[in-house]
């Protein structure tokens, strides 16, 4: 029997998360719980003394809840690309030695991007369980949200490949993470709607994917009617998962088939 | 007919504007230890990748085991075995799991991947390290291991790009004899290096390259013959003696080479031409004896040595 190429580099993927997962719960399961106590549940009483309406009346809890599943989709989707990326080429090299293979680059691309969706849909779903538990949101609500949530990722996922394969030097990549993942995540709209921030930064947080997410989530799981159509917020999130993809594959072949 | 696996004309690769790999010509034949010798840089490594068919060929004609690698690259690689220069090993797996991930690759079941890891591991003696990690392994185990995963998928053809640099005297002549061993069971081999000692004791057939160009073919007998005499003197000497010597070493000698720290006279007999030396006068600190090597073959034909 013959297993797709791209297959056997998740199966390698796998192999290797086998040894290395451990690090992976406190970011699936902790990291969500402690937001949703801090924000939703610890501010939100502040904030749903007054500024209830604001929100959609629902409270602040469920309106953070959704945004914030896709947003942590976000984050996990750009480690789980960004760094495996830098490492398959510069430090463990395991890209140099699969290319030599029948493994071709873009077999590498489609078994890193199903990888991702594969970790994506766990933390994603785990993320639907804790909002459930908290009160937040249906646990049906919640598991229809999970396809959008996958698909912000996605939406970062490749993008943030490409970047990886193109930097040369590790400094400018860590001074990115450093700038851009937390801007990208606080200011997603996650946390409060966007149209509370400045005209021009505002914007900036439109042309964001994650914006586009959280909106896409929230009215999946919480009914909240999206900014634009949900056709169109899929559509953009699909456009810039297709385009990363194909940066990507263009990125890593000029990087490894030099 | 002998069958070639690999033909290579006028091949070239560039990077921009530098040329690492100068339209060459060579072919490697079914069966045989296949050499390019040449120092670091002169475009072995290069050459390498196209015939892994990896790096696609800037120019020229290449063909790996009777295919195109710019078409058939998945299956050429297939029937490869590959071992590169730097170590990407799988540090946080076992040495059985290094094998079992990278035999995968090539699509292989678990039963097959476990028959051949059991003699692979046999052949490059690390049976005892299965269940280890990588990362505490020395050099030349994780050498051992690295070549062990490239027969994984037994290959048609074994590339093998400087294959004991890196490695101290006694882990090179361990993996010497493995990569003999192979030799004599028919397995092809094509082998970079820069050592001259290496591509004696394990090529039938070499070119010698420099700066992206082929400068010469044949067996290590076969060049020595042609490039350079039976014998080889070294001779040291005080500064002052040796200005007045070379004149007389120049006379006599058939050829010599002026090094900085000593002088190499080429010679068909050794012994005469020290005896005549002696005779005029000419009076080292120390003199070498020795027969002639690939490193004399190198400095002929380039006028530099292979390692400086």
């Amino acid at each position: 029997m013959t297993t797709p190429r791209a297959l056997l580099v998740v199966e390698a993927e796998f192999r290797f998360y086998r040894r290395n997962w451990r690090g992976t719960v406190i970011t699936t399961w902790l990291r969500p719980i402690l937001f949703l106590l801090a924000m939703g549940v610890g501010l939100g009483s502040l904030i749903d003394q007054d500024l209830d309406q604001a929100l959609g009346g629902a409270g602040y809890l469920a309106f953070l809840a959704p945004g914030l599943m896709a947003a942590s989709a976000m984050q996990t989707a750009i480690a789980e690309s960004a760094w495996p990326v830098r490492v398959g080429i510069k430090w463990r090299k395991n890209y140099w030695a699969q290319i030599s293979t029948p493994i071709t680059t873009n077999d590498l691309l489609a078994g890193l991007m199903i990888w991702i969706v594969i970790r994506l849909i766990f933390v994603s779903v785990a993320f639907a369980v804790i909002i459930w538990l908290f009160g937040a949101v249906s646990l049906s609500n919640g598991l229809a949200a999970v396809p959008a949530a996958v698909l912000t990722g996605t939406a970062f996922a490749s993008p943030m490949a490409a970047l990886a394969a193109w930097f040369e030097e590790d400094a400018p990549m860590i001074a990115m993470f450093r700038f851009t993942i937390i801007p990208l995540f606080l200011f997603s709209g996650a946390f409060f709607p966007i149209d509370q921030l400045p005209e021009y930064f505002g914007a900036l947080a439109v042309l964001s994917p994650a914006w586009h997410g959280v909106e896409l989530c929230r009215w999946i799981a919480a009914g909240t009617p999206t900014a634009i159509s949900p056709w169109l917020e899929t559509l953009y999130l699909v456009t810039w998962t297709g385009a990363g993809w194909w940066a990507a594959a263009r990125q890593l072949r000029k990087r490894l088939n030099l | 007919m002998v069958e070639s696996l690999v033909v290579g004309r006028g091949l070239s690769k560039k990077f921009g504007k530098f040329t690492a790999v100068d339209s060459i010509d060579f072919h490697i034949q079914r069966g045989e230890a296949f050499g390019f010798l040449g120092p670091n840089g002169a475009g072995k490594s290069s050459t390498m990748r196209m015939i892994g068919a990896v790096s696609p060929p800037t120019s020229g004609f290449l063909r790996v085991l009777g295919m195109d690698p710019m078409v058939d690259g998945i299956k050429i690689r297939g029937r490869l075995g590959v071992v590169p220069q730097e170590d990407n090993l799988d540090r946080e797996l076992s040495v059985y799991e290094n094998l079992l991930t990278y035999g995968r690759y090539f699509n292989m079941s678990r039963p097959d991947i476990d028959r051949r890891a059991a003699e692979l591991l046999d052949f490059v003696q690390l049976t005892e390290r299965r269940k280890d990690q990588v990362e505490p392994l020395s050099g030349g185990m994780k050498r051992r291991l690295i070549i062990a995963r490239g027969l994984i998928n037994e290959p048609d053809m074994v590339i093998l790009d400087e294959p004991t640099t890196g490695l101290d005297p006694q882990a090179r002549h361990v993996v010497w004899d493995r990569l003999y061993q192979l030799k004599r069971e028919g397995v092809t081999l094509v082998i970079t290096t820069h050592y001259m000692d290496e591509a004696e004791q394990l090529c039938d057939r070499l070119v010698v390259m420099d700066k992206g160009r082929i400068v010469a073919e044949g067996s290590p007998r076969e060049l020595i013959k042609r490039y350079s005499t039976k014998d080889v003197l070294e001779m040291r000497f005080e500064a002052e003696a040796r200005h007045i010597a070379m004149p007389i070493i120049e006379e006599v000698a058939k050829r010599t080479e002026n090094l900085p720290d000593k002088v190499m006279i080429y010679t068909g007999d050794a012994e005469a031409t020290v005896a005549e030396l002696g005779g005029r006068g000419v009076r080292p600190i120390s003199t070498l004896i020795r027969r002639s090597t690939l490193e004399d073959v190198f400095l002929r034909l380039t006028g530099r040595q292979l390692i400086e």
